[in-house]
């Protein structure tokens, strides 16, 4: 057991070590939802005057760039597993005697650390577009921003673990993200969305990651955030699961 | 006890056997090295004895543990360098060894000292804090080596150790397999598809092709088919000529057919004229008497029924170029 929690920290440090190593990355990465909450939500706003939405615009799309950033920054580094392969550092940790479910832990963990160091930069930077979060929201959302994290990156491990070419991770990330961004309340109210919107959300694990932290900041959600966090926590734990039994698998 | 042994081992791929029905014994503190060319099923034994592929059937014992039911015990007991390049390019020497020494549960408490040590052992002492994207084909592969080392195994696998590299840079890594070998007391499995490295470095080879071993034997041994020249004899009474030629101790290796006989003989042209006259004496009428000089691959040529072909050569290098501008 303290084998395998000292190669899941060794792979963690190795992601962490990366990143800082590549924090320009880190720097464009946070340039996104800025433009949309200037951007979107600047323009969109001032034309949105509906009943459901009775904070102002930012402040609910706000929770909904966080999770976008919190998505496109997850399921993106599933890519590291393609880099290590196309590398042949892969083969390196798959010939370490640490399991393979460790391995995607470490992984998970490693992105998800980046992914909520966007997300807590972004929370305290709120104020710029006008949106206010007490200290204390901020520490309540970041567990739940964990959560959404380790779901969505052994979702990206998964998807980079059965394709094996840049391109083809490409292309169905676009596939993925888009739709589960779009599908996910982030952008707009479902309670007044179409049926089959409806349904097509509810089945989106992200939109109970968005309804939980909306739901902290702002005080309008649909569901009740126990069962956001049970939801989320089925979820990433289902990813976690069907990614070991997929890195388990020999050729 | 073997460090390895291996029972009925196959891998198959579809329709392509890679490995045969192996049976394979290798002892302890030996460098034993599996020769063939490319496509001959050497790296996969590897793979299978490494426990990153699992065998179609039959199984194999490593250091005494299992490599189906006790993968993990295999691993942590021996060291790999792959062929193609595993270490991170963007970390330093030392920050893929601390990696690699944390993977495998290296004591914090002597982790510092043995990577220290290691790098010594490969002379990167000066460059362990640089990034690897700055090494040269001939240091990745050092450090790749040091890399196997750190967790003390007890047999280091070397998938083509020197592919790739320039003649010099080859015979450095020779240098410094042979001090490993001496130094940390290990068992050493390698992979060539070089006569001359698996020449110097092995105590213990196989030739493999197809996937099924062709001989195996001492260098010295090996070697000692090589010294002689292949003599051919047209005779139409080769087995009694054999009879009489038998005791002769310049002889090797005899071959009757049916109007032949093939010899292997030490300084064929001198004792060819030894064998004429022993045929003479028998009353024995020789049609006609060839001399061969053979080559290095003519051994080989005569074992696996081909050449061994020094594609992929560039391979390592020039992979390794393209990544690193790729990226």
């Amino acid at each position: 057991m303290r084998k395998e929690l000292r190669g899941i920290y060794s792979i963690w440090l190795r992601e962490i070590i990366k990143f800082y190593r590549e924090r320009i990355h880190f720097a464009s990465a946070m340039t996104t939802p800025f433009l949309w909450l200037i951007i979107f939500g600047g323009g969109m706003g001032i034309n949105l005057r509906t009943g459901v939405i009775t904070s102002g615009y930012n402040e609910f799309i706000f929770p909904g760039i966080v999770g976008m950033t919190l998505l496109f920054t997850s399921m993106r580094s599933g890519i590291s597993v393609i880099w290590d392969r196309e590398f042949g550092f892969l083969k390196e940790i798959l010939v370490s005697p640490i399991s393979r479910t460790s391995i995607v832990i470490g992984k998970a963990l490693g992105g998800a650390t980046n992914a909520l160091l966007q997300g807590t930069l972004l929370l305290l930077l709120s104020f710029i577009v006008g949106v206010h979060i007490s200290p204390m929201n901020i520490i309540r959302i970041i567990p739940i921003m964990l959560l959404i994290s380790l779901g969505f990156d052994c979702f990206g491990l998964f998807i980079a673990s059965i394709i094996d070419s840049f391109e083809g991770f490409q292309t169905i990330m676009s596939f993925i993200i888009m739709p589960t961004f779009f599908l996910s309340g982030a952008l707009f109210p479902l309670t007044n969305a179409p049926g089959w919107l409806q349904t097509l959300s509810s089945l989106n694990p992200m939109t109970y990651g968005v309804d939980a932290i909306r739901g902290i900041i702002i005080n309008e959600s649909q569901y009740s955030l126990n069962f956001d966090i049970l939801v989320l926590l089925v979820f990433s734990s289902v990813m976690l699961f069907i990614t070991s039994w997929i890195f388990n698998e020999k050729k | 006890m073997y460090a390895i042994e291996t029972t009925n081992l196959t891998k198959k791929y579809k329709t392509l056997t890679a490995v045969n029905n192996l049976n394979l014994k290798v002892e302890k503190g030996k460098i034993f090295g599996l020769l063939g060319p490319n496509g001959a099923g050497k790296s996969t034994i590897l793979s299978m004895l490494c426990t990153i592929v699992n065998p179609t059937s039959g199984s194999a014992i490593v250091n005494g543990y299992d490599i189906i039911k006790d993968s993990a015990k295999v691993r942590q007991s021996i060291g790999i360098v792959f062929q193609s390049i595993s270490v991170d390019d963007r970390l330093t020497a030392r920050e893929n060894l601390r990696f690699h020494a944390m993977l495998y549960d290296v004591p914090s408490k002597i982790m510092g000292g043995r990577i220290r040590e290691v790098l010594q052992l490969v002379g990167l002492t000066d460059r362990a804090d640089s990034l690897v994207r700055t090494f040269s084909g001939g240091m990745v592969r050092r450090l790749e080596m040091a890399r196997g080392l750190l967790h003390n195994p007890e047999i280091l696998f070397l998938d083509e150790p020197t592919i790739g590299l320039d003649p010099q840079t080859r015979e450095h890594i020779w240098d410094y397999i042979r001090t490993l070998a001496e130094k940390e007391k290990l068992t050493i499995i390698m992979t060539t598809h070089y006569m001359d490295e698996a020449d110097l470095l092995c105590n213990d080879i196989a030739i493999i092709d197809h996937g099924i071993i062709k001989i195996r034997d001492t260098p010295e041994k090996l070697k000692s088919l090589l010294a002689g020249d292949n003599i051919i004899v047209r005779t139409k009474f080769p087995d009694q000529l054999a009879t009489g030629l038998s005791g002769q101790d310049y002889i090797l290796q005899m071959q009757a057919s049916h109007d032949t006989l093939s010899l292997n003989v030490k300084q064929g042209s001198m004792n060819a004229v030894q064998i004429i006259n022993i045929a003479q004496d028998l009353h024995i009428a020789v049609d006609s008497i060839d001399i061969e000089e053979p080559t290095l691959h003519d051994v080989f040529l005569h074992h696996t029924g081909k050449q061994i072909r020094e594609e992929g050569e560039d391979n390592f290098i020039s992979m390794y170029k393209r990544k690193r501008r790729g990226r």
